[in-house]
């Protein structure tokens, strides 16, 4: 079977061959066609931009691959930002000995997860490294768009604002923590890795005050929820029962001793919106495929301040508490 | 033979966390305590149910005249500098993998701890299973594979049984370096100190899975302490607690196992003949934050000194005590509370943690870091 050659990366011969089989096959478009060292394209006036670096261990998992959520990774947090993705770069780091057929596999999941973004690859690029100076295959993306929804901020929380997460939380980190080699665990689980701009969009087109939102992704539903109480200097008031988790996940952890709040999520976000908006947000994200098991799970207070509370169903409180050293693997 | 019919996970735990369940204990408690006009300290010994009181907040269902005192049960916080260090300076040397549990990994020995060493260039590793060091052995036959040993009665039969694997089939590249706990003795220690206040204890369930219950007698016997074996669910806790305070009020002193779908007096009779067969009674260890307590530990028996690590590597035993700002002997003893020490959340996090009880997750530092900052 092809392999990937040091050859393939000196930007002769070999390597204009891959990147025409490979990339422009899958990816090409009007702007990336052109080859030349930097692409020109017309932007409108309010952008964001994000990057993000992609080394998930194992690089196929079930529910997606490298590719998928390095195109979803970027366009997700372009999107939780009220704004449309538009246009992304993507740089490969290969280590010598990849099998070509795989990187295609990779390329035809970022062609995927592009269209579902309605966004291009306008540049890319490759790199060879010598067997045992990389892992299989690193990916970078960047990716810009354009605000739809201007003031979307974590800092922007407000008091009685309600906090909704739109599905089951942990199932990434659950999912690749699992398949990692030496845990030997068999589970029908899957990554919830996925592109969250269609539901955006709903949401923004629909004009539900959002205030704050992110996706879950590195530190899960409590990072994201203690980083909002730290920065909008204000109290989170959290209900446990009502954070939705799947019966895997929740059986993962178990086992393993992790808080399904601390692992990552890829296509889980959480929302602080305006209180009168709440039930329309909800409605919304449920009649969603990616939203179906959105909930409410609690409120922005006046109390606590910098401070996210857990109720548990027994009515006690606890300190919802952030993640701390503990021994994941790479995740995204 | 009847089948077995499959369970899921959720259906075991549920029941045992059922806000219902809970609530409806915690009003026989308070009716309970009502019949009683003292105070009532209880040590949980085990680090695993501190860190379940404090996650479930099970503190704020507890009669006022009953407290926790957070007890000396986790291996890994009573581990001493000296120990954490041989811990590294084996992982350091050349050709040679170290492997251990998880837990053991942030613990900070006197210079760094094996997650340091293994940015600086050590092959550490961590295991679920001790017998997985089998296959890392297997497959790196230029190597000496090392495994460290942690953990009280619970983890001992896992180690005896790789132990008994390396001799079986004549490995040459497992070395062992042992420090496997006892609890009894710990607790001794502690009705024993000067101040102690502690008026009966809860035994961690999975210890007696192994050991049994009859382990404890003598602290009932002997210090009429009353012991009551639970299991690890917030139920599992409420209903322990409830029992010892029924022995108050009805004036008894006893060994009672609440954990009883899984315990017996006897315990797992196979697995005490694999430790006996591979361990003796140490004379003394030394538990972070407490000092020597004699007999509380195991050592490899003389026929394995060709698998010991500490007979065949030079290490240096020289005492290192955690900074005397730390008061985790205090905690451990349970003469103070986490709170109640001046460096708590301020030098010492779990980040960079000065003392034994910050160490690990189960350590009470932690576990009122974790979730009890700010609730006052």
């Amino acid at each position: 079977m092809s392999k990937i050659l040091l050859e393939h990366g000196t930007g002769a011969g070999k390597s204009a061959k891959l990147i025409n089989d490979i990339f422009i096959k899958n990816l090409g478009n009007n702007i990336l066609n052109q080859l030349e060292d930097a692409s020109v394209f017309k932007a409108p006036q309010n952008m964001v931009m994000s990057t993000d670096s992609f080394t998930v261990k194992p690089i196929f998992f079930k529910g997606g691959d490298i590719g998928k959520l390095a195109i979803a990774g970027t366009c997700n947090d372009v999107a939780v930002m009220g704004a449309k993705p538009l246009y992304l770069s993507a740089a490969f780091i290969i280590e010598e000995g990849f099998l070509i057929s795989d990187l295609e596999k990779i390329a035809i999941s970022m062609k995927e997860e592009l269209q579902k973004n309605q966004a291009l690859i306008i540049t890319g690029d490759t790199k060879v490294v010598p067997t045992g100076t990389a892992d299989g295959i690193f990916i970078n993306t960047t990716g810009v768009g354009e605000i739809v929804k201007p003031g979307i901020s974590a800092s922007a929380v407000k008091e009685d604002d309600v906090i909704i997460v739109s599905g089951t939380v942990g199932d990434h980190g659950s999912l690749i923590f699992a398949s990692r080699e030496g845990i030997d665990i068999k589970s029908e689980l899957s990554s919830d890795c996925a592109s969250l701009w269609p539901l955006i969009r709903k949401l923004v087109e629909e004009d539900i005050e959002i205030h704050s939102m992110r996706d879950a992704t590195r530190g899960g539903l409590s990072a994201v929820l203690n980083e909002w109480a730290h920065q909008s200097n204000i109290g989170l008031y959290v209900h446990e029962e009502k954070i939705p988790l799947s019966d895997e996940t929740r059986g993962i952890c178990e086992l393993l001793g992790f808080e399904p709040y601390h692992l990552a999520c890829e296509g889980t976000f959480i929302l602080a919106v305006k209180k009168e908006d709440a039930e329309k947000a909800l409605e919304i994200c449920k009649k969603d495929e990616l939203g179906k098991n959105a909930s409410v799970i609690g409120r922005a207070i006046n109390e606590y301040n910098k401070k996210v509370i857990l109720e548990t169903g027994m009515g006690t409180k606890r300190v919802f508490e952030t993640p701390s050293g503990l021994l994941l693997p790479r995740i995204c | 033979m009847q089948k077995i019919k499959k369970i899921s996970l959720k259906q075991i735990i549920e029941g045992f966390r059922k806000p219902e369940i809970v609530k409806a204990i915690a009003d026989v408690l308070n009716d309970e305590a009502e019949k009683y006009s003292g105070e009532l300290h209880i040590m949980e010994v085990c680090g695993g149910h501190t860190h379940i009181i404090a996650k479930y907040g099970l503190s704020q269902l507890m009669p006022k005249n009953i407290h926790f005192i957070h007890g000396p049960g986790c291996p890994v916080c009573i581990m001493p500098k000296e120990r954490v260090d041989h811990a590294v300076i084996l992982a350091e040397k050349e050709d040679t993998i170290l492997v251990t549990l998880g837990d053991m990994m942030r613990v900070p020995g006197s210079k760094r701890s094996l997650q340091e060493s293994r940015s600086h260039g050590a092959d550490v590793r961590f295991v679920y299973s001790p017998l997985d060091t089998l296959k890392i052995a297997e497959e790196n036959q230029n190597k000496k594979v090392i495994f460290f040993a942690i953990g009280f009665e619970t983890t001992t039969p896992m180690t005896a049984s790789l132990i008994q694997e390396v001799e079986k089939n004549n490995i040459k590249n497992i070395l062992f370096h042992i420090n496997h706990v006892t609890v009894p003795e710990p607790m001794e220690a502690v009705i024993q100190s000067k101040d102690s206040k502690i008026d009966a204890f809860i035994g961690p369930s999975h210890v007696s899975v192994i050991a049994g219950a009859k382990i404890y007698k003598p602290i009932v016997v002997t210090y009429k302490k009353p012991v009551v074996i639970s299991g690890f669910e917030p139920v599992d806790i409420m209903q322990s607690t409830l029992m010892i305070l029924k022995q108050f009020n009805e004036k008894r002193c006893k060994l009672e196992i609440e954990y009883s779908r899984g315990v017996s007096v006897e315990g797992n009779l196979k697995a005490q003949e694999m430790i006996k067969d591979c361990f003796d009674i140490a004379e003394k260890f030394r538990w972070r934050g407490i000092g020597d307590i004699p007999k509380s530990s195991l050592k490899l028996k003389e026929k394995y000194d060709y698998l010991n690590a500490e007979k065949i590597y030079d290490l240096p035993y020289e005492a290192i005590d955690d900074h005397k700002s730390c008061r985790c002997g205090d905690i451990l003893m349970g003469k103070a509370l986490p709170p109640e020490c001046k460096v708590f959340g301020k030098a010492c996090t779990p980040e960079r943690p000065m003392g034994a009880c910050m160490v690990s997750e189960e350590g009470a530092c932690a576990a009122y870091y974790r979730y009890g900052r700010g609730l006052g």
